[in-house]
């Protein structure tokens, strides 16, 4: 190592040459974080998206890499968050990649005292009929006056404001055409 | 706002910056307060108090916005002859019927309006939560009405408005809410002056507002305030409504609600809407003024949307496939009935009522008593282990042996596994694009229900039961794409758009809807978000390439909108009020409304409009009218329909309180909903007896590093980390009174449940004098629950369920308790306690209040 490049390894030989004389910024690096690279930089893809937690709507850029969410920011672009995230929003990524997350369906059968595994298929398949089922069961075509009632409330649903408007109009739409009255949401509570 | 909505807050230090002024009301200190130039403690429930002192420092002192308010507002109107206000029925208006604890309007109707109500009893339309239909319109009323511009009429809304607020002093704030003189009179004075011509005033609210049995009032009485100091419709006004979930609004206007269709439509009722024609006039009107006027267009083209080709004119668009709602159907009546074994099966999508709705127990008990249960979430939540961890596994209430209910465990896809539009608060559709797959079996609710759509109707192909037709002729042939066959989100949001049947082409705009059938429209309000075939939602132009109404980013609905009835920001003759305020105005050369933001009115229509007489529909808006989904093109300071519990607010006490109310013999809002099942007790309040067995108020609201029921945050290691345990905030001086030490254990007892939580002893909690007593208030954090990587006790439990009579919301932020130092008991236990409770207050299976305060003593006392 030469002299002149030992003491430009000095942080204050820097403060006091370099454009940071406050010492805040370029001139306290150190080799090891000027050899960072951020993760937004080296991720393949972005995708621009929103907060999921409350309704303020704050804008994020999804970072991604081999496949997998890599960090999750704040869209400086967005007017109305200017890149800013909140605690939860900031922690969106740990959210999305959590090690408690389920990815398999998991059936308790009646009186059971554990879970089982079950295929997505076969689940699929087993509520549909049971829907069918309870519909049959449940069915009133018309009220004691003779007027039209076209439904069952054998069923019902209750869903979260973190559906989204398009899953919103599925939803309304299969289940009023099944005659299924009692769907439920968030906005209720 | 600094901790719920923090990120939004920002705007709100902007302001402060440029020299706003901020007040903050609530009964705790927070992070809001720290930063406010002012903070009001106030006793929880009593919101109206409050601002019906500062409607009555207005109008006393004659600080409304004369201009706006006598053009832009109902004030002037004349009510009818037969209206008599709570100040005369000690707490009623006129129309009350005891039987049904609910109103006949006719009494509260402009004059000469008398049979216009058309409510006739709106014991059905409490049943329906039929006030949610005017989250886009106002409720009926006939365009003509007598006016008197002097607003000197005895009967004129200005005059009504100024008796009913009388006796909301600054004393009377004091007395009932605990907010000092000084405190108040500097809200009120700097609320009105910082409104009016050149300067505007905003008012924001949360959850805290909606989650009460007068709810509603409570928004009403701030838009009354808002109205009358002319903040509506302006840059810098509005009351805005802070919503705490991703996409509830949009939740609300393409409802998964059993009251409402896409677009505010009304869900059928059996007795009102028996054929398409009258459930259309049921919305329409006929005769009245207003966009509403186009109903029939909005409802053909839904349901031209749902049944395709097979809806025809003839056939009424398979009106006939409609569900009919016979009453209340909503979630708490549920989940009774699931207690009483009505109901087989349950799906909860994204949903976590074991933790979030109020009265966990209830909760549980009814999902145990399921034959099947759907549960479709990121994490294994409490709503599906219920029958394994939940605390009436303890307690020996359910057994796992003998507890029936199938379970189906569904993961699903989180917000960046999947497209789609969320609507946030500002009614901003903003459009997510898809980063990666979901992993393993996880997909979206638009995967879930468009295959399990696919499933039941092959399962049905075959089936000749005219019930089965409504599935077989649903248009529903979504294109799918990607490995795991995702539905094209987009496909879906062209139909919310909407399309012209014969071409496909997709709308720009609402008015281009049809009643003949030729256009297909989802969510009409939601019609402009697939304009020229471009995803406007998705539109990401930087803040720094436009101007700060910002119209290139997302799509708002109505029409990119992004400020409602902005045609009030000009005068009368269209001008702008002034130069700082200028937003939209009348461009006279050109012949147009003009401005930053899409103009909300008809674009050539001049202020000198007068509508034609007997004209009805948009036709009937005069130019002067900016409130153009409301029956007169007005605001109403005084709402003669569409609001069941009352034309004006009204405080009344909170169902649970421990104070007589102070202004009326009646104590509690005589026309909430009210459940006398067995499972749901509540506390009692004065006049009954008993009520100091539960001494304390307690509130709960959200902790800037939680989300609701914890599912999204409880599960999530850095939140987990930072709030990691359920605590109880006591002020100092509770602590003493009830032994309790800072770090150690309470509990808190209700008439449903015992709950325990670590002691947080802090004067941001204070107690306030009331009524010449003390009154302590806790606040408890509401996330917690049994699953996830902190755990506690969960708030709600200590609920009853009492509902708002105009949307069915319950009051689950404000109850009464008991608190004890140390831990709870476990098992069977715990609950000889809450029945040793139960019995201590006199509380029976069921009780309530009666709806009508009967107590002679308590009447004379309210009088005075």
């Amino acid at each position: 190592m030469g002299l002149r490049t030992f003491i430009e390894g000095w942080p204050v030989y820097r403060q006091l040459t370099g454009t940071d004389p406050l010492g805040r910024g370029a001139a306290a690096k150190s080799d090891g974080s000027r050899a960072l690279t951020a993760r937004t930089d080296t991720a393949d893809s972005m995708a621009r998206s929103v907060c999921p937690y409350c309704a303020v709507g704050c804008g994020q850029r999804v970072f991604v890499k081999d496949g997998q969410v890599s960090q999750i920011e704040g869209d400086p672009d967005s007017p109305i968050s200017r890149g800013r995230l909140c605690p939860k929003g900031a922690a969106s990524k740990s959210l999305v990649t959590s090690p408690l997350r389920q990815t398999t369906v998991r059936y308790r059968r009646p009186y059971s005292t554990q879970w089982e595994d079950l295929e997505l298929d076969t689940a699929l398949d087993m509520i549909a009929d049971r829907m069918l089922a309870a519909r049959e069961q449940t069915w009133e075509d018309v009220d004691t006056q003779g007027r039209p009632l076209n439904r069952t409330l054998g069923f019902s649903s209750l869903g979260g404001a973190t559906l989204d408007n398009e899953e919103n109009y599925l939803i309304k739409k299969l289940f009023t055409a099944m005659g299924a009255l009692q769907i439920e949401n968030q906005a209720r509570i | 706002m600094a901790e719920a909505h923090p990120v939004g807050f920002q705007w709100v230090m902007e302001a402060k910056r440029r020299g706003a002024k901020v007040f903050h009301v609530d009964p705790r200190f927070t992070r809001t307060s720290a930063v406010a130039d002012s903070y009001l403690p106030i006793r929880a429930g009593t919101d109206i108090a409050l601002l019906g002192g500062v409607v009555r420092y207005i109008l006393d002192n004659e600080l409304d916005f004369r201009e706006y308010v006598l053009s832009y507002t109902n004030a002037a109107t004349i009510v009818s002859e037969e209206f008599s206000d709570t100040e005369d029925g000690d707490g009623f208006f006129s129309g009350f019927d005891p039987e049904t604890g609910t109103y006949v309007q006719d009494s509260w109707q402009y004059e000469g309006n008398e049979g216009s109500s058309g409510s006739g009893h709106t014991a059905k339309e409490r049943d329906s939560a039929s006030g949610l239909e005017h989250e886009s319109h106002g409720a009926q009323v006939d365009g003509d009405t007598p006016r008197d511009e002097t607003l000197q009429h005895p009967r004129c809304v200005y005059q009504i408005l100024k008796r009913h607020f009388a006796r909301y002093t600054p004393e009377m704030v004091e007395r009932v809410c605990g907010i000092p003189q000084d405190k108040f009179l500097e809200l009120a004075e700097a609320w009105t002056r910082n409104s009016g011509r050149e300067r505007t005033g905003m008012l924001i609210y949360s959850v805290g507002w909606t989650q009460h049995s007068v709810g509603v009032q409570y928004i009403r009485t701030g838009a009354i305030i808002q109205l009358l100091l002319g903040n509506m419709g302006r840059p810098g006004g509005g009351v805005m409504a802070l919503r705490g979930h991703a996409s509830i609004q949009g939740s609300t206007d393409i409802p998964t609600l059993f009251n409402l269709l896409p677009g505010y439509l009304p869900m059928p009722h059996h007795a009102d809407h028996p054929t398409f024609d009258e459930w259309v006039d049921s919305i329409r009107h006929p005769g009245q003024k207003g966009f509403w006027g186009n109903a029939g267009s909005f409802a053909a083209s839904l349901l031209k949307a749902y049944w395709g080709d097979a809806a025809t004119p003839e056939n009424d668009y398979c009106y006939g496939y409609m569900p009919r709602m016979t009453g209340d159907h909503g979630t708490y009546q549920q989940v009774l009935n699931m207690i009483d074994g009505k109901i087989k099966g349950y799906f909860l999508l994204g949903q976590n009522p074991a933790v979030g709705s109020a009265h966990g127990r209830a909760q549980r008990l009814g999902m145990a008593n399921l034959d099947w249960l759907v549960v479709r979430d990121l994490f294994m939540i409490e709503s599906a282990t219920f029958w394994q961890n939940g605390p009436e596994v303890a307690t020996g209430e359910i057994v796992p042996e003998e507890c029936r209910t199938e379970v189906f465990f569904l993961p699903a896809a989180s917000h960046v596994e999947k497209e789609g539009t969320f609507t946030q608060t500002q009614r901003l559709l903003q459009w997510r694009e898809k980063a990666v797959e979901p992993p393993g079996d996880a997909r979206s609710e638009l995967w879930f229900f468009y295959h399990l759509g696919r499933k039941l109707r092959e399962k049905l192909a075959d089936s000749p039961l005219p019930r089965d037709r409504a599935l077989l002729d649903l248009t529903w042939d979504y294109p799918t794409h990607g490995p795991l066959a995702e539905p094209s989100a987009e496909s879906v949001l062209r139909e919310i758009n909407g399309y012209d049947v014969a071409t496909g082409r997709p709308l720009s705009s609402f008015a281009e809807a049809r009643a003949d059938g030729s256009t297909a429209i989802g969510c009409w309000i939601y019609t402009g978000v697939y304009a020229d075939g471009v995803n406007q939602a998705a539109r990401r132009k930087s803040r720094h390439e436009q101007d700060w109404v910002a119209a290139e980013w997302g799509w708002a609905w109505p029409a990119n909108r992004r400020i409602l009835y902005n045609r009030a920001s000009a005068d009368p003759d269209g001008n702008p009020w002034s130069e700082r305020k200028r937003y939209v105005w009348w461009d006279a050369e050109k012949g147009e409304w003009t401005g930053y933001d899409v103009p909300d009115f008809e674009k050539t229509k001049p202020p000198s409009y007068r509508p034609p007489p007997g004209a009805s529909g948009t036709e009937g808006i005069a130019g002067d009218d900016p409130f153009i989904m409301q029956g007169d093109g007005k605001g109403w300071l005084y709402a003669p329909s569409g609001v069941l519990d009352g034309p004006l607010p009204t405080h009344y006490e909170p169902v649970e309180s421990p104070v007589r109310n102070p202004l009326y013999g009646q104590q509690a809002n005589p026309t909430r909903k009210m459940y006398a099942h067995p499972v749901n007790s509540v506390n009692p309040s004065p006049p009954e007896q008993h009520s100091q067995v539960f001494p304390y108020v307690f509130t709960v609201s959200r902790l800037t590093e939680h989300h609701t029921a914890g599912a999204m945050s409880r599960t999530v290691s850095p939140l987990a980390e930072l709030q990691p345990e359920m605590f109880v905030e006591v002020s100092p001086e509770l602590a003493v009174e009830r032994g309790l030490a800072h770090l150690g254990w309470a509990h808190l007892v209700s008439g449903r449940a015992v709950i325990e939580a670590k002691v947080l002893v802090t004067d941001r909690l204070t107690p306030l004098r009331v009524e010449d007593r003390l009154i302590h208030q806790v606040w408890l954090p509401y996330h917690f629950g049994f699953e996830g990587l902190v755990t506690g006790d969960s708030a709600n439990d200590l609920f009853g369920i009492s509902l708002d009579p105009n949307v069915l919301i319950q009051e689950s932020k404000v109850g009464t308790c008991d608190v004890r130092p140390g831990r709870r008991p476990t098992g069977p236990a715990l609950l000889d306690l809450v029945a040793d409770y139960q019995r201590r207050a006199g509380i029976n299976p069921g009780h309530n209040a009666p709806a009508v305060t009967t107590d002679s003593e308590g009447k004379e006392q309210g009088a005075s």
